[in-house]
């Protein structure tokens, strides 16, 4: 009796294969997604807005994806065996969303040619590397032209976290915004040194507002500058997320990184059979750089500014958007005076990642 | 000027809190490398108590509290199991640091009220000094005081001299009727007390808000801290303003374009520390005994 029922169910089985593997064949449509965050969603700004790109995918695609995520993993040998461990297990895209990924993602793409990977914000490329950054420099300008504007003692205060081209292709747009409404006023910036430490962050704030700056700007990651600008009654700007929340009264806007529409895109592209790192110098067109145009960078709302100031920061949103206003037009000097590009000309994205100098309304020099 | 000093003077609060209570746990010959964690842990506990009571008051205590409690698991190991301290230590801010971020998670994002300022009768209306010194938070006021209580209770009471001598020679401590153990345990709690306060300092005063890792390093430099002092209360008090003024006349060397690298003046604190060891050490071989003998060493009672 028991092996009579035995051998129905392997006839059943065997009658039942070709069912199910035209079922595995309709699964496989569905696009394994790997992501690596640096920190927790709950650190509320980097990862936080990556955690909401996430959610964009998931609405976007529903269950035609299966998304994995790896949080709070160390840049570094750990993070190679993150990845390599997303790798194995099917995932066909995978994003690994901090700098500090570049080498492990480089890594751990040479050992498996056949998964996508996409890095955060790094410049190197392979066959199946490709790069997706925000042109934060954007907001950056927008920033300088309210604080040009709402600025009474002309002096700025701007907090680095350390002297790479990133953060001061930042200073230097903020300086071309404010000098597009404001011919006085003058930024001067303290580097921390540090990308996140909030008591740093802090006492830099302080000093800026003791040496007299009365509109606060910053490239590290804590909320720790606008509370201190709340409490001093200065202004400031928030970074990667609203932080409203922290200083009601001091936040004038923030940038907000919009990973959604770039994560989308990519997916799309690897469903299609389109995605690739370009043939160029450095697979520059698998590359991707999105700005305002794209909604990758947005603002949030103008606040605690007079309705006229609002106006113009509309208005230099709107054209950078549109491609009407160029940042980095010439003609341009550096804060010596001297000439970087003649008029008419335009610096390019490879001029940008080059930057080791301050343009005209900066102060100091960049630190070697 | 006058701002900048005030700012000065608040920042070195929780490296001077830490610093105290690391003092008195390795005056007794326990070296307690987690002082990064009993922060981190009193500045969630802090946080979170505002939070739910609503009053900074409340932080402080819990702050306090939360150091004891977290001290107890190193004493436990270290006092009772006898395991090596450095590497408990070191177990315990890694241990800690996760811990913070996980009770941390619900308060990411919110914001709550400093501790009030205070501003002490008649002292407050000395010109330029009374705004300097005599108009802060409770907390400031409390860790100056501390710290010269336990110069006091260091150098001139017998509780100070028995914690001295455990700490010098825990046998001799030991076989003329000390209770070593209790004695640490007692020690330990104390800079777990301290930290705790340490840490809560920096949510109730400099950046009212929660994020993981918030103390950045500041449990590290108290350590040095207590080396660049040579174990004395009030090189301790002179070294956590010089930590923190370094920190502060780097930033203003940098608004105000002073033609020297910031990194410079980043490093001064731990190259003046090794100076410091490197002195204590000459005197040591000449037979000058600040260091604790027994510091570090786990004390074995064979009856």
């Amino acid at each position: 009796m028991y092996k009579k029922f035995m051998k129905l169910i392997t006839f059943l089985s065997i009658l039942i294969t070709p069912f199910l593997l035209v079922n595995t064949k309709a699964l496989a449509k569905t696009t394994k997604v790997g992501f690596v965050y640096l920190t927790t969603p709950g650190d509320h700004g980097w990862t936080y807005a990556h955690e909401i790109g996430k959610q964009m995918v998931e609405k976007e695609f529903g269950n035609k994806v299966k998304i994995s995520v790896v949080e709070n993993v160390p840049e570094g040998p750990d993070a190679t065996r993150v990845i390599r461990e997303l790798a194995k297990q099917g995932n066909e895209i995978i994003f690994t969303t901090s700098f500090g990924y570049m080498e492990p993602t480089l890594k751990v793409a040479k050992e498996f040619p056949n998964v996508k990977f996409e890095h955060i914000t790094g410049y190197k490329r392979s066959k199946n590397v490709a790069t997706g950054n925000i042109r934060f420099y954007e907001g950056r300008y927008v920033q300088g032209v309210v604080a040009g504007l709402m600025t009474k003692t002309n002096k700025i205060g701007y907090i680095g976290a350390y002297p790479i081209s990133e953060v001061i292709m930042g200073i230097n747009a903020f300086a071309q915004g404010m000098r597009s409404v404001n011919n006085k006023a003058t930024i001067s910036v303290i580097w921390a040194n540090t990308w996140y430490d909030p008591v740093k962050e802090a006492d830099a704030a302080k000093v800026h507002i003791a040496e007299g700056a009365d509109i606060l700007a910053q490239h590290t990651d804590s909320p720790a500058m606008l509370q201190i600008a709340e409490k001093k009654g200065a202004l400031g700007f928030g970074q990667s997320t609203d932080m409203g929340a922290f200083a009601p009264k001091a936040q004038l806007f923030a940038s907000i990184n919009n990973w959604g529409p770039y994560y989308v895109e990519k997916i799309k592209q690897l469903r299609n059979g389109k995605w690739n790192t370009g043939d160029g110098p450095n697979h520059w067109p698998g590359n991707t750089w999105g700005g305002m145009s794209t909604d990758m960078l947005l603002l949030s709302e103008f606040k605690n500014m007079p309705s006229d100031v609002a106006a113009k920061a509309k208005k230099a949103h709107d054209g950078i958007k549109s491609g009407k206003i160029k940042i980095f037009a010439g003609p341009l000097k550096d804060n010596s005076g001297k000439e970087i590009l003649a008029s008419g000309k335009e610096l390019d994205d490879g001029a940008l990642w080059g930057m080791n100098y301050y343009l005209d309304g900066v102060t100091g020099k960049v630190p070697k | 000027m006058e701002s900048l000093l005030i700012t000065i003077l608040v920042t070195s609060v929780p490296i001077l809190l830490a610093g105290t209570g690391e003092l008195i746990a390795e005056k007794s010959g326990v070296l307690n490398l987690g002082v990064e964690g009993m922060m981190l842990t009193g500045a969630v506990a802090a946080l979170g108590s505002v939070l739910i009571f609503g009053n900074p008051l409340a932080g402080i205590f819990f702050g306090a509290l939360a150091g004891i409690l977290i001290s107890l698991i190193f004493s436990f190991f270290t006092i009772f199991l006898m395991t090596n301290q450095v590497a408990t230590g070191l177990g315990l801010t890694i241990f800690a640091t996760g811990l913070t971020g996980l009770i941390g998670e619900p308060f990411v994002g919110k914001t709550i009220s400093s501790l009030p300022k205070i501003e002490i009768i008649f002292l407050s209306d000395i010109p330029f000094l009374g705004s300097i010194f005599f108009k802060h938070d409770i907390l400031f006021y409390l860790s100056i005081l501390l710290i010269i209580a336990v110069h006091f209770f260091l150098i001139k009471s017998r509780y100070g001299i028995i914690i001295r001598a455990v700490g010098d020679n825990h046998d001799s401590a030991h076989s003329i009727g000390y209770p070593v153990k209790i004695i640490r345990l007692l020690c330990v709690g104390f800079g777990g007390m301290c930290a705790g306060m340490g840490g809560a300092y920096i949510p109730l005063v400099l950046t009212p808000h929660w994020s993981e890792g918030m103390t950045a390093g500041k449990g590290w430099i108290a350590l040095a801290l207590v080396v660049f002092a040579s174990w004395l209360p009030f090189r301790l008090l002179l070294g956590a303003l010089i930590f923190g003024g370094i920190t502060i006349l780097q930033f203003v060397g940098q608004a105000r374009g002073w033609p020297f690298p910031s990194q410079f003046l980043n490093m001064l604190p731990y190259l003046v520390t090794i100076i410091a060891l490197s002195i204590i050490s000459i005197k040591t071989r000449s037979g000058n005994t600040l260091v604790p003998s027994s510091l570090g060493k786990p004390f074995l009672e064979n009856n």
